[in-house]
């Protein structure tokens, strides 16, 4: 219980960081507009349904990577991440946490996202919600842990997409697959394997990322 | 000969090169190492002049 | 350290030497022309066998990134290190011996729809990211729990890429390629084995030769700075 409480907490706080802050997730939204913006320009006439889920997930992917690259760095500059290594709790509990202040924003950017692309390209299919679900999960838990391997680094953000991108290939073929078949059971219960079995590597190992 | 046995050449060929290559970055790596136990060693001069009359001796 | 009980380095790549070569001889003079193939074929004795290579070698550095977070071995790291090391070089020659093939077999220098050679690249591309966040840590218990951590990743990330790709392939073209179907046996099995053992043979005294540098240099450098 007091793992949920640790947990709770340590995501309040960055919950509350942003919302006086206010810089990540304006810039993940503008971010994500732009995108579209340059994809219509890019995809020049009236691209097919195919090529457009396409694009819509290359785009959620490197919104949740300008997100991603975000969490750990304010932790660093102001040397607070020493501090929670040090507080009390169990140490996953800081990368649930940061997962989930992740995913908050993540999906605040998606709901307006997928009606922007809607509004844009094509209209956005049940299975395509169920599979932007699925995929933010992993995008979350994976790219926080990243994240915070990233920024022990000397290049810093520099290295999170080097790092992440590999690893979420598995993702974009869950969920492109998921958007553009007739029976998406399949892709979409690859995601939900994808997502925890790397939630469970994430959560075991994360200590030794933070730790000293 | 024909394309596909220029191929197959060609791949087995690659393969060798690479490795060749390999090795002979091990090769520099290791005398850069060597290189540098030389300068070490040049750096403990004391030992050295002491012992170096006594191996002689030894030997002749 | 266990030293004397291994196998010494020369004779370990005169070994190497003898079964490369009886390898390469079996390859070109007894193995016998494919029946679909022909004589292009014969790429895939050390394709193949350099592929299952490239994976021990990653398996080898996941394990020993194992030991490292797990038992605390203080060597390990440079082991998990030395291991990745000879993956990806390995992983090389699994890219440019496929590519070949693909140009043979396929008249492309790239197929997307080869499992094998996709599932390399994407594995290429996530060992050359351990390569860069090894090299952007400075040497120390950080980076080696970190190498150990993303080394870890690894070995999850090969089966869910596997399946990953094969899924994909269900999405454009659901055909699966069969290449080496019922005719797998005698002299083709044999030619196979035997390159398989000169190449695991290969890398592991690569390896050795490897590792043996890299801890001389760890040990130099810890003399300098004694002397410093």
């Amino acid at each position: 219980m007091s793992y949920v409480r640790d947990v709770g907490a340590l995501a309040r706080k960055d919950l509350l960081l942003e919302l006086r802050a206010r810089d990540t997730l304006p810039a993940m939204l503008l971010f994500v507009a732009a995108v579209f913006v340059v994809f219509h320009f890019a995809l020049p006439g009236t691209p097919s349904r195919l090529e457009t889920t396409g694009l819509l997930w290359v785009a959620i992917l490197f919104t949740a990577l300008l997100g991603l690259g975000r969490a750990f760095v304010p932790e660093r500059e102001q040397r607070t991440l020493d501090g929670l290594v040090l507080a009390p709790c169990d140490r996953s509990a800081i990368w649930l946490a940061k997962s989930l202040a992740t995913l908050a924003f993540l999906a605040a950017a998606e709901v307006v996202a997928l009606p922007l692309y809607a509004l844009f390209f094509h209209s956005v299919a049940g299975a395509t919600v169920l599979a932007v679900v699925l995929a933010d999960l992993g995008i979350c838990g994976v790219g926080t842990f990243l994240g915070a391997m990233a920024v022990a680094t000397r290049a810093r953000d520099l290295l999170l997409p080097l790092l992440f991108l590999p690893l979420a290939v598995p993702i974009v073929v869950g969920a492109v697959g998921a958007s553009v078949v007739a029976s998406p059971g399949r892709y979409l219960g690859f995601l939900g394997l994808y997502d925890l079995l790397f939630a469970v590597v994430c959560w075991a190992s994360f200590e030794y990322v933070v730790a000293e | 000969m024909t394309t596909s046995e220029k191929y197959v050449t060609a791949a087995y060929c690659v393969v060798f090169a690479i490795v060749l290559v390999y090795v002979l970055i091990m090769a520099l790596k290791l005398q850069r190492l060597e290189r540098e136990v030389d300068e070490i060693a040049g750096r403990v001069p004391d030992e050295d002049a002491e012992e170096a009359p006594r191996e002689t001796a030894q030997v002749g | 350290m266990g030293r004397t009980s291994r196998i010494p380095l020369p004779l370990l790549a005169a070994i190497s030497l003898v079964l490369v070569t009886t390898a390469l001889a079996f390859v070109f003079f007894v193995a016998p022309d494919d029946a679909n193939q022909g004589f292009s074929q014969r790429i895939f004795y050390f394709h193949v066998s350099i592929a299952i290579t490239a994976y021990a070698c990653f398996a080898g550095g996941a394990w020993n990134a194992l030991l490292h977070l797990w038992k605390r071995d203080p060597n390990a790291d440079l082991r998990s290190y030395v291991c990745v090391h000879q993956g990806l070089i390995f992983g090389t020659l699994v890219l440019l011996t496929g590519s070949i093939w693909a140009k043979i077999s396929w008249g492309h220098w790239w197929l997307w729809s080869e499992d094998q050679l996709v599932l390399f690249l994407v594995l290429y591309l996530f060992y050359c990211a351990y390569f860069m966040l090894r090299f952007s840590v400075d040497p120390g218990p950080q980076r080696a729990n970190l190498s150990a951590v993303y080394a870890l990743f690894g070995v999850v990330l090969i089966p869910v890429s596997f399946a990953a790709i094969r899924l994909a392939k269900n999405l454009i073209h659901p055909v699966v390629f069969t290449l080496h179907g019922p005719n797998f046996g005698g002299w083709i099995l044999v030619t196979y084995c035997i390159a398989q053992t000169a190449l695991l043979a290969l890398a592991y005294t690569l390896y050795r030769l490897e590792l043996g540098g890299k801890r001389l240099d760890v040990r130099l450098r810890r003399l300098r700075e004694v002397l410093a």
